[in-house]
């Protein structure tokens, strides 16, 4: 069985985002670009399912410019056999879940692991996107994965606790924080995942129109907060939540 | 213009994540419900008293009991003919669904809205909510989740919309449910909670936090909440986390103790109307973001606190 992952390049966590002077957009010149996490997660579930037998390939896709190619690199050192990128700009969650459905076919993959959300645009849309343009059932946000026969059990994160559902394969999968801790893939395998393939395409390659549908017509700073006071001792607190009427 | 909105509940009863999004749809045009369930009669009898509802639909279905994406979106898909936008609370259930309805009817769904700039215009919050984007949609129809935090509740009493049962679309037969593990709340929902305490990677262990974090909020009658780090050591269940990937909650108090303020924190909790901290780090982000701050150690200041409450 194959498993395809979709890696998004985006802006690394720990930075902080700025908006552009032309408020169209977040600054990422000379900006550290990393995978997104949920991402990471992603790719080590699949290799933990081909290093359990389950999966006998792991295929790391990106929609993204030809940076991307890094973030690539990265899932092949992490342990991904190869990667597709498909260069394309700033494509839409609906773009990019047309074009995996299109790899999708011609790959027939058992399983596609994607992150729930990327950190840039915080969408949560590509799976679940996927997931109806193939048809395919999809286990959102997911905290553990089992695959038994031709079934693939998630539990899943839900608002008041976990769910868990029975997909019939090949199924979707977004991971979820608690999924497990991605690996750091060592020095040696960072030089062999140079040599493994990667192979470039086009949207057009794939015959789908990825034109955005949403227009950003203004991106501003959200109104900052400013740092109130700081008490003394909790005596000065409490008469702080009294005056405010949360405590008797 | 014609909307519908996805109705948030547990075949029960009507949770209140709807009422938000009631606003939002009220601000674009008529507002319907669809009520997707098993059994869920009660559910679309309190739908219908909702003001400004004018309609409430019930796919009254044992498909719908655990109301599978695989099985609600074709059905939300099959009512939105006679629609220009579809609404969905964001909730983790919201999430799931409304992308899947999106895709099947060639959308780009429209994520997390803060406001409703006019029927094709939106605002968004994007990268954790450091930057606030404007958004024009070109789709015909619009697919739209709503930041509850961010809409005034719709009241819940004075509607009177006509219920009407549509039909099923059926199993789709790919997903079965198999379990539920929904922790039993006796405190507030962390969405609507008034008081929020939440407890961050200080507080060592499950033990130590209910021991340190639950006196507290019993005493202010608070919801309990806690950062990634918290849920990740296992000290809390995981729909405690509050933030860019978790819960965003926007209470009148919200105590953050022992929590740093991690720009991904910060973004779930930010629009809370008081915020108090907590920390022995005087240099801990969470100050800049604080309006009572206390440098000390939590260990001692808690049960003091909790003591002179
Ligand atoms: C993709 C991604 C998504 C994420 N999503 C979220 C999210 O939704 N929500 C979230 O919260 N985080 C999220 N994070 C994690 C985030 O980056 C931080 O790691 C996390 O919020 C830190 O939690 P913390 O503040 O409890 O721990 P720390 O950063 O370790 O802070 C602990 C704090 O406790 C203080 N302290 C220690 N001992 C005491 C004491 N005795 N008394 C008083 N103070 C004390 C310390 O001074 C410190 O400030 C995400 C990260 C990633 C990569």
């Amino acid at each position: 069985m194959k498993i395809i992952v979709p890696v998004k390049r985006v802006i690394d966590y720990n930075v902080k985002p700025r908006v552009k002077p032309d408020g169209l957009g977040v600054d990422l010149a000379n900006v550290k670009m990393s995978m997104n996490p949920f991402d990471e997660i992603a790719v080590e579930e699949a290799l933990r399912l081909r290093e359990k037998g389950v999966a006998t390939e792991v295929i790391a896709v990106s929609i993204g410019p030809d940076k991307a190619q890094e973030t690539l690199r990265t899932a092949l050192a992490m342990g991904a056999d190869r990667a597709i990128l498909v260069v394309a700009e700033d494509v839409e969650p609906l773009g990019v879940a047309k074009i995996l459905a299109k790899i999708m076919g011609e790959e027939q993959p058992g399983l596609v692991i994607l992150g729930k959300q990327a950190i840039d645009d915080d969408s949560n849309q590509t799976g679940q996107m996927l997931a109806a343009l193939t048809g395919r059932p999809q286990g959102t946000f997911a905290n553990t994965v089992n695959v038994s026969g031709d079934a693939v059990h998630v539990a899943r994160e839900v608002d008041g606790g976990l769910q868990t559902v029975a997909l019939k394969m090949p199924a979707i999968i977004t991971t979820d924080l608690r999924l497990n801790e991605p690996r750091y893939a060592s020095l040696p395998n960072i030089m062999k995942a140079k040599s493994k393939p990667l192979a470039q395409k086009t949207p057009a390659d794939y015959g789908v129109d990825v034109s955005p549908r949403l227009k950003t017509l203004k991106v501003i700073e959200p109104p900052v907060r400013s740092a109130g006071i700081k008490v003394a001792d909790v005596d000065a607190l409490v008469a702080k939540l009294k005056e405010m009427g949360v405590a008797a | 213009m014609k909307t519908l909105v996805y109705a948030e509940h547990d075949n029960a009863s009507l949770k209140d994540a709807t009422l938000a999004v009631v606003t939002a749809a009220s601000q674009i045009g008529e507002v319907h419900i669809l009520v997707a369930g098993s059994g869920c009669g009660a559910v679309a009898e309190a739908a219908a008293k909702i003001a400004g509802v004018t309609t409430v639909h019930v796919a009254d279905d044992a498909a719908y009991a655990q109301q599978l994406a695989e099985n609600v979106a074709p059905l939300v898909a099959s009512l939105m003919a006679s629609y220009d936008a579809f609404l969905a609370p964001a909730t983790s259930n919201g999430k799931n669904i409304a992308p899947r309805v999106a895709a099947l009817l060639d959308v780009m769904q429209i994520s997390d809205i803060l406001s409703v700039e006019s029927a094709d215009t939106f605002t968004r919050p994007i990268y954790a909510g450091n930057a606030i984007a404007t958004v024009q949609s070109s789709d015909a129809k619009k697919v739209i989740t709503v930041r509850g935090t961010a809409f005034a509740k719709a009241q819940e009493s004075s509607g009177s919309a006509t219920i009407a049962a549509v039909a099923s679309t059926g199993d789709a037969g790919t997903s079965t449910f198999i379990s539920a593990e929904i922790a039993k709340q006796e405190r507030p929902e962390l969405t609507s909670a008034k008081i929020i305490v939440s407890g961050g990677r200080a507080l060592k262990d499950a033990d130590t936090f209910a021991a340190t974090i639950l006196p507290l909020a019993d005493k202010l009658g608070a919801g309990v909440g806690a950062s990634r780090a918290a849920v990740d050591a296992g000290f809390v269940p995981n729909d405690y986390q509050v933030g860019q990937t978790g819960k965003i909650v926007a209470p009148e108090v919200y105590v953050a103790v022992g929590i740093s303020g991690a720009i991904q924190h910060l973004a779930g909790m930010k629009d809370s109307k008081v915020i108090i901290a907590i920390n022995k780090d005087e240099d801990a982000p969470i100050f800049q973001v604080a309006d009572i701050g206390l440098v000390g150690d939590l260990f001692t200041v808690v049960p003091e606190m909790v003591g002179k409450l």
